[in-house]
């Protein structure tokens, strides 16, 4: 749906250069709610602001449905924008207008029609739960009301992508969540591709099937959301996940069990991730029971990516007479994800 | 919002009583003079000749600054709009259009009233035909209103959210439509307090008029106040344009802020 090819985007202030986008490439597929993060001034906003050319790349392409949008201008490029709804942060909507005068603004652009503007705007208020606020000024409505109002004007032309600039950022966890999970519909019932930015790991843990991680300017880590979580190739992604899930031992665990562990044929601590259907299963009390192991659960949590249950376990495994590679492969042949701590004792 | 009204209404009348107390007692005064002989300062007061002069001239000051805020809003507001498209990184950019623009403007804006009444009395006379009387008197007020007027709209739009244009952007409007449907009512509150301004400041210009034969209550207080030593005229102006100014000033304030909406 979305490709972007080694985009580059260097801005100058005051003489000095900054890259903001350093060759970023992407593919973003039909359907798909894809998740970007990155710390504050990682370049997230430059990267969904070309998206739709609000800011013109220095170097690269970027293809939507086919259609190279980096080679628009004037009219050609209005015309495509119309078709990429975006939400902002603080959602930008017309103060002197009505919350239907705020959703219609979209449709006038485009040239519709009169009555069928009315229609589609009440269907349109309805789906975002908004139809009794209809004649309300954008003044008199909450942080998540202004920001359904911003969701429902973003989809007036029924746009095949939805862009989300920190969509979420400014509003409280329960609002949040709220927000999240109307983007989730939207997303399930009409189709709509979404690509949305933020620095907060809870956000994309919760709705998206994708993720990208940038760092620089530079998208240093991509893919499937479960991939990211389960292996976090760099510091970057690393740190994010942490924010949200326990990944690392605990440190006084660590200092404690590592010094027992002498010999790592017998014992080992190691961290296990299960990812999918594994997560529901008593891999741990079968392992006891089929080889001859003892297991001592260090630290552990359960938590969902999107709608995929994901649990980490930090156990310390003993066995003797060199049953413990079996009771590994054993694990790893119920697609669990093993990491051992012993090899690397000061890792962080 | 229904709650609110009684609340409003309230405001509303605090706001006008000023100007409506100024109105009555006027009004009280000129009622006095067609139907009462009063002695002393009083009698001055309620003749019907300063009346007379009084009304003529409230009549020339309102005809000089009603014409020259229209023509100066029609002619400084598309100029204040493209003192705001023109410059970098907006909707129509042009350095070059900019810079003249603003060099136009800030000329315009330095040249003294009085000096500009007498300076362009060639340019009134092929508009008008004439360079005295109120209606002459209405060019010069506009070429100097112009000016400012764009400078007021300038100023309106720059305030308007960089984020609500943004969004009119991604939604794939054009640089027209921006200034249509999103910059001017947005920056409409703000406009009108702007045009009132204007209007306050024409109301003080116009009473230079007398320079060129214009008339209005600056030129009667001038004539008959100052030069013939009449404090009755001079006070009875003077209360005039005060009550003048306040009316178009709270006007303008309920105006503003019944149309904002933020
Ligand atoms: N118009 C601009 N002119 C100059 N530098 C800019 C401009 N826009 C962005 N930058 C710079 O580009 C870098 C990336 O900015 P960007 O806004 O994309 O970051 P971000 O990841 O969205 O950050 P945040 O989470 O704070 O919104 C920053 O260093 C920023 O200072
Ligand atoms: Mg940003």
């Amino acid at each position: 749906m979305i490709e972007i090819k080694n985009l580059t985007k260097v801005f100058t202030s005051n003489g000095n250069k900054i890259v903001a986008l350093d060759d970023v490439s992407l593919t973003i597929k039909k359907g798909e709610i894809y998740g970007i993060i990155g710390l504050s001034g990682a370049g997230k906003s430059t990267l969904i602001r070309c998206i739709n050319m609000l800011e013109k790349p220095d170097q690269g392409q970027i293809f939507i449905g086919g259609k190279e949008i980096t080679a628009l201008s004037g009219r050609q490029l209005r015309k495509e924008r119309s078709k990429i709804g975006m939400i902002f942060q603080h959602f930008n909507l017309l103060s002197s207008r009505t919350v239907a005068g705020n959703v219609a603004f979209p449709l006038e652009i485009a040239g519709t029609p009169k009555a069928q503007i009315k229609e589609r705007v009440n269907e349109l208020l309805y789906l975002v739960g908004l139809a009794d606020k209809a004649n309300m000024y954008p003044a008199q409505l909450s942080g998540g009301q202004k920001q359904r109002v911003g969701i429902a004007r973003a989809l007036a032309n029924n746009p095949e992508v939805l862009l989300c600039d920190e969509a979420t950022s400014a509003l409280d966890p329960q609002t949040t969540k709220s927000i999240l999970a109307l983007l989730q519909d939207i997303n399930k019932r009409l189709g709509l591709t979404i690509v949305l930015i933020t620095h907060e790991m809870e956000v994309v843990k919760e709705i998206c099937d994708s993720v990208a991680v940038i760092d620089n300017g530079k998208i240093v880590e991509n893919g499937p959301l479960v991939n990211v979580f389960a292996h976090p190739r760099t510091e970057a992604a690393r740190r994010f996940i942490k924010g949200v899930i326990q990944i690392d031992l605990p440190e006084e665990v660590k200092e404690y069990h590592l010094r027992q562990v002498d010999d790592s044929k017998s014992a080992v601590i190691a961290r296990l991730s299960f990812i999918g259907t594994s997560a529901g299963e008593p891999v741990v009390s079968s392992l006891v029971r089929h080889f001859d192991v003892d297991a001592n659960i260090l630290a552990g949590n359960i938590d969902h990516l999107k709608d995929v249950p994901f649990g980490t376990l930090v156990v310390e495994l003993r066995a003797k007479n060199g049953g413990l590679d079996k009771a590994l492969k054993y694990l790893a042949e119920r697609g669990i994800e093993i990491e051992v701590f012993n090899d690397e004792p000061t890792s962080a | 919002m229904s709650q609110l009204q009684p609340n409003r209404s309230k405001a509303a009348l605090n706001r006008f009583l000023p100007g409506l107390v100024g109105i009555a007692a006027l009004s009280v005064l000129y009622w006095a003079g067609m139907n009462l002989e009063l002695p002393g300062f009083l009698g001055k007061l309620t003749s019907p000749m300063l009346w007379r002069l009084l009304l003529q001239s409230t009549k020339e000051t309102l005809w000089m600054v009603g014409v020259s805020v229209t023509l100066a809003v029609i002619g400084g507001l598309p100029l204040g709009v493209l003192l705001v498209t023109t410059t970098p990184g907006n909707v129509t950019e042009s350095p070059l259009v900019y810079k003249v623009l603003t060099t136009v403007v800030n000329i315009g804006r330095s040249i003294p009233f009085i000096i500009l009444l007498v300076a362009i009395i060639p340019f009134t006379r092929l508009v008008v035909g004439t360079s005295i009387g109120t209606t002459a008197a209405i060019v010069p007020l506009t070429v100097a209103a112009i000016p400012f007027v764009a400078r007021i709209v300038e100023s309106a739009l720059k305030d308007v959210d960089k984020g609500v244009v943004e969004a009119a952007q991604a939604m794939g409007a054009s640089p027209w439509q921006i200034i249509i449907k999103v910059l001017l009512p947005e920056a409409l509150p703000t406009l009108v307090l702007g045009v009132t301004i204007t209007a306050v400041n024409l109301i003080g210009y116009s009473a230079m008029a007398g320079a060129v034969g214009g008339g209005g209550l600056g030129d009667l207080a001038i004539r008959y106040g100052y030069q013939r030593f009449r404090g009755d005229v001079m006070l009875m102006t003077v209360v005039v344009l005060v009550l003048l100014v306040e009316v178009v000033q709270s006007l303008g304030d309920w105006a503003a802020e019944t149309l904002n909406k933020k």
